[in-house]
Formats: structure tokens, sequence, C-alpha cells
């Protein structure tokens, strides 16, 4: 049983941080088809130790994340495991979305004619919630994109698959440190013009327990397993 | 694999402004000036030559892979890319390219990421992270670990599999390829000459590579 200590809707464009705490769960929802929330984690007693997607992707030889994917810090630390999810293909390549990309691909919509609804990108989102926890454009790393999916073909071309995220998708995290964990809720970069998607996203934080020994996500592959052993040293 | 399309160039070292071997398990750091080539050259084949570029005059501006790959809409590195920086402008543009492909998806090594890759027991192992590291420290300029993200593997072959698998394969690399950019801005190029023995990316045998700077055309 879990016990659910908060929760709270990200509406279309939103920001949203927070410390989560080790081994408390994270779960986000969509609440529309369509969506993609962009994300940064770090280490919270210590941000210079951050996700590095570059090692996490070698590690696990994986281009996309899903359920047992332990997302490793470059410090070699597991900062957080995908403890459940419901599409199977979390897109690490793509990036976020910037303030030109919104205004090429859905026009600009400002706060004077929009108000709230103003087009919003997750650049920009990211640079306004780390500047709260005293990090900046130099911290902004290769980020994830929850409920994208970007498919590589044999030439190399990316293509973003738009039916991948059906209303309702979800995924859980479980935190092995204290971890920041950022997230923008605006379009997929690789989405194409037209209309801005416009995705409400359910946040739900609950408690949890440390991973076992037979714990799947630690057991999903050694480097997982190493990767939390190396988070677990650094609690000593 | 698809065709890889190799491209020469005409610049000759003959006429170059600067020439350097650097080799394996060491690193450099150069400014390069708008409109200069920079050339590398895998001199005995195989070797990765792990490079992040920063904006010379304002290091916050840095090379962005994501933004790289998806503004070119493929994951690959080849004669006609721009590298593009995390505020999405040009700040080189491959001119010229006899490997044919070339990764950043990869990143490099470094004693934590071999830990966890091999064994708890490998922390000890010379790596491109403490490289750009130590070279950071030494050059007076503004950069530290805070700049290090996601870098190019000139000379690596990282496929990526239609059902989202990365392979680590083969070089696609031999001795005498290179790569040459244009710099679209004044760059700061870092470079770790990979020292990685763990796996086939220098073929492990890690060997020096040349790095060779023009004047603008």
């Amino acid at each position: 049983m879990k016990t659910v200590l908060y929760e709270e809707v990200l509406p279309p464009g939103g920001m949203w941080s927070m410390r989560v705490r080790r081994h408390r769960r994270l779960v986000l929802t969509t609440l529309a088809p369509g969506g993609n929330v962009s994300a940064l984690i770090y280490n919270h007693e210590q941000p210079l130790d951050r996700l590095n997607l570059p090692d996490t992707l070698k590690a696990l030889h994986t281009a996309k994340l899903h359920t047992g994917h332990v997302l490793m810090s470059d410090m070699g630390r597991a900062l957080a495991s995908v403890t459940a999810d419901s599409t199977g293909w979390h897109d690490p390549l793509g990036g976020c979305i910037d303030a030109g990309l919104v205004a090429e691909k859905f026009g600009t919509l400002d706060y004077q004619s929009a108000r709230n609804d103003f087009h919003r990108n997750a650049r920009d989102n990211f640079l306004v919630e780390l500047a709260k926890h005293g990090l900046g454009e130099r911290d902004i790393v290769a980020n994830i994109n929850f409920f994208s999916k970007v498919v590589v073909d044999d030439a190399g071309r990316m293509q973003l698959d738009r039916a991948a995220a059906p209303e309702g998708a979800s995924v859980e995290l479980r935190a092995e440190m204290d971890i920041l964990v950022v997230l923008a809720n605006c379009p997929h970069p690789m989405h194409p013009p037209g209309d801005c998607p416009r995705v409400p996203v359910r946040v739900e934080l609950s408690d949890g327990a440390p991973p076992e020994a037979g714990d799947f996500c630690r057991n999903f592959r050694p480097e997982c397993a190493r990767a939390m052993a190396l988070t677990e040293r650094f609690y000593l | 694999m698809s065709t890889l399309i190799y491209t020469e160039s005409a610049l000759r070292p003959e006429n170059a402004i600067y020439r350097k071997v650097i080799p394996s398990g060491e690193g450099w750091i150069h400014r390069v000036e708008p409109g200069q080539f920079l050339r590398i050259v895998d001199l005995e084949g195989n070797q990765a030559a792990d490079t992040f570029f920063f904006h010379a005059d304002d290091v916050t501006e840095r090379y962005s892979a994501q933004d790289t790959i998806r503004e070119q809409g493929a994951i690959y590195l080849t004669t006609g890319t721009r590298l593009v920086s995390n505020r999405r402008r040009p700040m080189l543009t491959i001119t010229a390219d006899t490997c044919g492909r070339h990764d950043t998806l990869g990143g490099a090594c470094a004693a934590e990421s071999n830990m966890v890759r091999y064994s708890l027991d490998k922390r000890f192992m010379h790596n491109c992270r403490d490289t750009f590291l130590l070279e950071m420290a030494r050059s007076g300029h503004p950069v530290t670990k805070r700049d290090l993200t996601h870098n190019i593997n000139f000379f690596m072959n990282v496929p990526v599999t239609p059902e989202g698998g990365l392979k680590f394969d083969d070089g696609v690399s031999n001795p005498g390829k290179y790569v040459e950019m244009r710099a679209e801005m004044p760059v700061l190029c870092l470079i770790s000459n990979c020292p990685q023995l763990n796996n086939p990316c220098n073929a492990y045998n890690p060997t020096p590579i040349e790095v060779i700077v023009w004047e603008a055309a």
C-alpha cells in the first residue's frame, strides 16, 4: 500500500520543481492524449552531480527509457529508477523546446493577450525553475522527454511517433537519493507545426521503501546494481 | 548500416597555421576563430577523440548534442552537420569527413561511469573526464565540471536500432581518416584523446591524433 503525500495538476505550459526524498515515488499521469513532460534531475545535496543521459544510455545499451531503467548521474550514481510506466518508451534524444521553436511551430501568444494560457517553452521554464535553486543555464544538461517516442531508423534519421502517448499514460519514478526534479509541461521540440498541444499532467508524490536485493530495477542489468551501490556509498 | 558519404578537403597541412599531435590519454584546449578550419586526424585508426566546444567569449553557450541532432533530424554527425549550441546557434560546420560517421550520444568515459559499466574496481583507470577536468583547471578559461555535458566522439560508431537499442560497433575509422570543420563563432575546443581500454572504441589500443588549424579561407 502506498500513501499519497501530495498531488497537483501541472497545467499545459507549466513548470514545477521539488525535492523528492530518497525512496519516495513520483508518478506523472497525462490527462489528455499527446502529452510530453521535459525533465531534469539533480542530486539535491550536491547539484553538480546530475542526470547524465549519455552515461545512462550507454550503461543500459538503450536509446529509450522505460521500466527497469536506472537514471544515472555523471558520478555514476542512481538518481532515480523507473519503477513503472505504461508506454515503454520515453525519449532521451530530442531535447527541450525553446521560445524560437514554439513561435515557429505554434505562433506567438503572449501574456498580454492570453493571460496564463500564453505560450511557454521548456527551456525558459527550466531557466526560471532552476534559478529558484541557485542554478542556471550552465546546469541545463540533456533532458528526458517523458511520454514521447523518438524512433531512429537505420540511416540515423529521427522521427517523433505522436501516437505513443494516449490519455492516462503514466510513469513512476522511485528516488534513489534525495533529488531535485525539474519539470516543464511543454510540447516535444519535434512536434509538428499547427495547434499547440495542451495536456494537463497530474503529479503525485507518495511514500516508498528502499529497493530490496531482489528489486526489479536493481537487477535489470548489472550496471543498475552498480549505480545503486554507488548511491548507497554516497550515504555511508 | 546506411551508406557512408566521404568528403575530402582541399586544405593542405603544409599551409596550416597550427599543428599538434595529441598522444592518447592527453588533452588539448585551443581557441579557434570564426572562419578558421579545424581538422582532427585519426593518425593510426579507430581512435576516439572526445570533444567539447564552448563559445570562446561566453562559455555558458556550448555545444548541445540534443539540439544538434534534432535540428538536422539525424543522430550521426558528418559533412554538412552544423554543430549547434544550447542557444540553437551554429558553432561550427563539418566541411569534410573521410570517416563518414561520428557519435554524439555515447558521452565521454569517466572514472565513475567506468565503475558502473565494467566493475567498481575500474575507478583508478585513466579516463576522458579526468583529462577534461585537468585541462580546464590548467587553462585559465572559466570552464569547470559544471560545463561538461554531452560531447562529440569523433571517429566513434554508436548505432541506434529502430527498436531503441544502442550498440557500440567497431569503429568505421582507419589510419589517416579525418574530420574537418569551419568555426562559425569564436570557439574554445576541448579534446580528450580517449584512453579507454575497457571497450573497442579505441580498438583496445589508444593511439595519437593530430589537430590542424588553417586560417579563414
